[in-house]
């Protein structure tokens, strides 16, 4: 029972995943329901998005896999090594290399282009689920464009906080007509995927839904006129390679708790500094 | 100088050593073998077998041992292998009124047909310690005082004095009700599951069937505590256990290139049918209305707890009072998947911290403006 | 004392209701109902609890299907045939073009959100995207239902029953309704709260030139805000007319006796 499939799933599934993703495609921001299969991973450690780039990997394909950012971080190191694993494809930590990149929590620093593919780990696809519950009222609400209750939610932020109070997972509409999540990403990597190059592709295995944003669509986060989107910004640049432009990690040192902070993007940091020598 | 955190790759190689070493644990002892395992944890693999949804004992035991008598991570295990699993073949709908009878009690009479054959059950021991389980050399075959006890039980108690019973002549209680018009008739017309809830995702609402599939690979702990919140009045269905039986059930298929059907093994199942009261309507006479659990193996709290469930998502049907969380299809039904259960709430140990920085950041701006809203306005009184 | 309003009726009814028909047990819903509903004017509904005045209501605001006949609206784009129209249609024209006033302001408001939330939902799904705007606007009708603004970013879980119900019809009122629904608005209300609450909805009303079609079994209320009755009894219409008429000159039976009832002031 040792050999596998290419890419673990048999072509069945593969075949049924590419529909859902053909579907997806066709209705950018749409959540498309598949019927996710138990993979080798927990539920919630990025089934969903093994089981998107399993279905659209190929053996020419060359993948990059990173969470938080960053390459080397365990989980990266243990889904690239499944793919390594079942597929025998090409790995590389360079962004401007691969075909093919499976993401946590970021987009990278580099710009993408056209022909690459982005695949996102998502843990809950629907933006509305925590001002609505249930899954029955929330299709009816993407179905009849009742969006109101998520603008409540907005202004309630405003009139408590003074801001709007989400930092990740900032909800976003997308050709002007789905509210997507664009996965737990700082909103700091929302304007990335306004009319990227690169296909998005979204997959969310416990909740067994995929969703995608063709290359050169519109995504513009929620907002208000007089409260625009606006970004996080530090003071501080990176101390490796001094960007000022990156999103930034904020490490703690020592026990007096003098902070560092450093580009979250490994490998646009490590290209920084490599050319600088 | 400060360097980046490298060395993700070496950390999890670490750990896997270190797991293995866990789970061989003092090498002054004989590894447990996969035969052991499956003869002597037998409960253990039915759970796993029923929640890994795969009927195959070796593997449910081989599970259990890699995963260190983990059983959900053992659960896990089994799930993941049937993803690779072909599918060739529906069976024919499992005949338990055929079944070869280990167990079958009722509670909802004294006496039934065939009779009350307890089986191997811990109802009725002494849940009191036995020591001299732990005199290990002393064992081979059933020499200590607690098997003996059970072995006295395993023989079929027919009141029927010195008869021997067919262990396969056991009507279903449930029948001679259901033609006498006191309970709901069960018996559906179609002759194959029309929603696979393997092959294609559920979508709230959904139907009975869908349900109990949903129900029977759930996680134990949870349907038995929900089944138990029924008891205790979130959601009054009043049960009585009308029939449990365990024992072995004939698999059938009719392969489309035979045209005719064929056995091709036996499955040991645990059914529960409980009866639970209905007050009538104006259109329909009170009649006693119907739960339903069914599992691998002996797993008869399972069944049980299944069975409450399942009554108490029908409550639509019967135009119920909705409020209790037993009742609700959606809240049940979302959360009783503990592979996806343990899979989202084990995630939290993921790096979640490019997302905390973000709440850092904006937290900090908050504070920092109504701070000095609040010293502007102290200026201005001032 | 009534204040007699120049009702135009050579005009095109604002609502025309046909035979329309939903009974859900004998005599139990509304049947056989002809109506007409003017702009502009308040029209009262009245009958004792079972007669089917709710359910009429309910049909005539497209939140209930109907078993037979048809609900036409006037619309600005044209005339609609309301239970054959879409269901995102019908839902749009009860959350922009009218407005409806549940009699428990619980089921009519989002309890857990602010008074401000509550008011500004309507403008922010008509497409208001300006912060300040939005609130401005919620604070002015704050003033206009007689709450105090400073509260807009309270809860109304903690508000009075009279404050709930002043909430609930700014909240239907911010996006300019051509009609207004009202299902026993001061139902739940105690007397001296009634009052006040009564003389805000004929103050707005009038401001506002609103049509209203108002469900009520008090008689009293129906004095106070209606320009025409409608008297129900056991799924039908007995008697209509222009209210002082029908309270001074009741011409059925059923509609003396309900008249008579009225303690007189």
């Amino acid at each position: 029972m040792n050999e596998y499939n290419f890419a673990y799933l048999d072509e069945h599934t593969k075949r049924v995943i590419r529909r859902s993703l053909l579907k997806a495609v066709s209705i950018p921001g749409y959540q498309v329901p598949f019927p996710g299969r138990e993979m080798p991973m927990p539920y919630g450690w990025g089934t969903g998005g093994i089981q998107v780039t399993a279905s659209v990997i190929g053996k020419d394909d060359c993948l990059k896999v990173i969470d938080q950012g960053a390459d080397d971080t365990t989980n990266a190191v243990s889904i690239r090594n499944f793919f390594k694993r079942v597929c025998g494809i090409r790995t590389t930590e360079k962004t401007d290399e691969t075909s093919i990149i499976q993401t946590r929590h970021r987009i990278p620093e580099t710009a993408l282009k056209a022909g690459q593919i982005l695949v996102y780990q998502v843990p809950i696809p629907e933006p509305l689920r925590f001002i609505e519950p249930r899954e029955t009222e929330t299709r009816t609400m993407h179905a009849l464009q009742e969006y109101g209750v998520m603008h409540l939610k907005l202004y309630e932020d405003i009139a408590q906080f003074g801001h709007i109070s989400t930092a990740y997972a900032y909800p976003v509409i997308v050709n002007g007509r789905y509210i997507m999540d664009p996965s737990p990403i700082p909103k700091f990597d929302n304007p990335k995927m306004h009319r990227m190059p690169a296909l998005q592709l979204f997959g969310a295995g416990r909740e067994k839904r995929i969703y995608a944003v063709p290359p050169y669509t519109d995504v513009v986060s929620l907002d208000f006129e007089d409260h625009p989107f606006d970004i996080q910004q530090w003071d501080e640049s990176c101390a490796l390679c001094g960007s000022e432009v990156s999103f930034l990690d904020e490490i703690i040192t020592d026990n007096d708790g003098i902070r560092l902070h450093l580009c979250s993007d490994s490998e646009y940091c490590a290209t920084r500094v490599g050319a600088s020598q | 100088m400060y360097v980046a955190v490298k060395g993700g790759e070496q950390a999890i190689t670490a750990a896997h050593k270190r797991l293995a070493e866990k789970r061989r644990g003092s090498l002054d002892e004989k590894p447990l073998t996969i035969k052991q395992i499956r003869q002597q944890l037998p409960y253990a693999v039915d759970r796993v077998m029923i929640e890994g949804s795969l009927y195959d004992p070796q593997l449910a035991a081989l599970a259990i041992k890699q995963a260190a008598g983990d059983l959900i991570e053992a659960i896990f295990l089994l799930r993941a292998f049937r993803t690779t699993l072909e599918r060739f073949c529906d069976s024919q709908p499992l005949d338990t009124g055929k079944m070869h009878v280990e167990r079958r009690i009722s509670a909802a009479f004294k006496d039934v047909p065939g009779g009350q054959v307890l089986g191997p059950t811990f109802d009725y021991t002494h849940r009191l310690l036995d020591f001299s389980l732990l005199d290990e050399e002393k064992q081979t075959g059933c020499d200590n005082e607690s098997d003996q006890k059970e072995a006295v039980k395993t023989e079929p108690e027919s009141l029927e004095l010195g008869i021997e019973h067919d262990l396969h002549d056991f009507p279903h209680v449930l029948k001679s009700m259901t033609a006498e018009g006191l309970i709901e008739n069960q018996v559906s017309e179609q002759q194959q599951a029309n929603f696979d809830i393997t092959q294609q995702p559920m979508q709230f609402p959904v139907d009975r069937s869908t349900r109990l599939q949903a129900l029977a690979r759930g996680d134990e702990g949870f349907l038995l505590a929900l089944g138990y919140s029924t008891q205790r009045g979130y959601g009054r269905t009043h049960p009585f256990a009308g029939e449990i039986r365990i024992g072995q059930v004939d698999l059938v298929i009719e392969p489309e290139e035979l045209g005719f059907q064929i056995e091709i093994g036996e499955i040991t199942l645990s059914e529960c049918e409980m009866i639970n009261q209905f007050k009538g309507t104006k259109e329909i006479k009170p009649m006693f209305t119907r739960g339903y659990g069914l599992a691998f193996g002996h797993s008869e709290r399972k069944a049980m707890s299944m069975a409450l469930i399942d009554r108490a998502l029908r409550g639509k049907e019967f135009n119920e009072d909705f409020d209790s969380p037993a009742q609700d299809e959606e809240f049940v039904l979302s959360h009783a998947d503990s592979v996806e259960s343990v899979g989202f709430v084990s995630h939290l140990k993921l790096p979640h911290y490019v997302d905390f920085q973000s709440e850092l950041e904006l937290i900090r701006k908050i504070r920092k403006e109504q701070n000095e809203k609040a010293e502007a306005k102290v200026e201005s009184a001032a | 004392m009534m204040v007699q309003k120049d009702l135009i009726l050579d005009q095109q009814p604002l609502i025309k209701a046909d035979q329309l028909t939903r009974l859900y047990g004998i005599n139990k819903g509304c049947e056989q109902i002809d109506l007409e509903l003017y702009a502009g004017e308040v029209l009262g509904i009245v009958g004792e609890s079972g007669s089917g005045k709710s359910t009429l209501l309910r049909c005539l605001a497209g939140i209930e299907s109907i078993d037979s006949g048809t609900v036409d609206y006037e619309s600005t784009i044209g005339q609609l045939r309301l239970h054959d129209l879409a269901e995102s249609e019908r839902r749009r024209l009860i959350r922009q073009e009218w407005g409806f006033i549940q009699q428990n302001p619980r089921d009519g408001l989002h309890l857990e959100m602010s008074a401000g939330a509550n008011i500004s939902e309507r403008l922010m799904s008509q497409g208001e995207r300006h912060y300040g705007r939005i609130r401005q606007q919620a604070l002015d009708w704050m003033q206009r239902v007689e709450l105090d603004p400073a509260r807009i970013d309270d809860k109304p879980k903690n508000f009075s029953g009279g404050m709930q119900q002043r909430l609930q019809i700014a909240r239907n009122l911010v996006s300019g309704p051509s009609i207004l629904f009202m299902d026993e608005p001061t139902g739940g209300l105690d007397v001296s709260v009634q009052a006040r609450v009564l003389d805000l909805i004929r103050k707005l009303v009038r401001e506002l030139n609103v049509a209203v079609v108002l469900v009520t079994h008090d008689i009293g209320v129906a004095r106070i805000l209606a320009d025409r009755l409608i008297v129900m009894r056991n799924s039908r219409i007995i008697e209509t007319g222009l209210t002082d008429q029908i309270l001074e000159d009741p011409q059925a039976p059923y509609t003396q006796l309900l008249v008579s009832s009225i303690l007189r002031v």
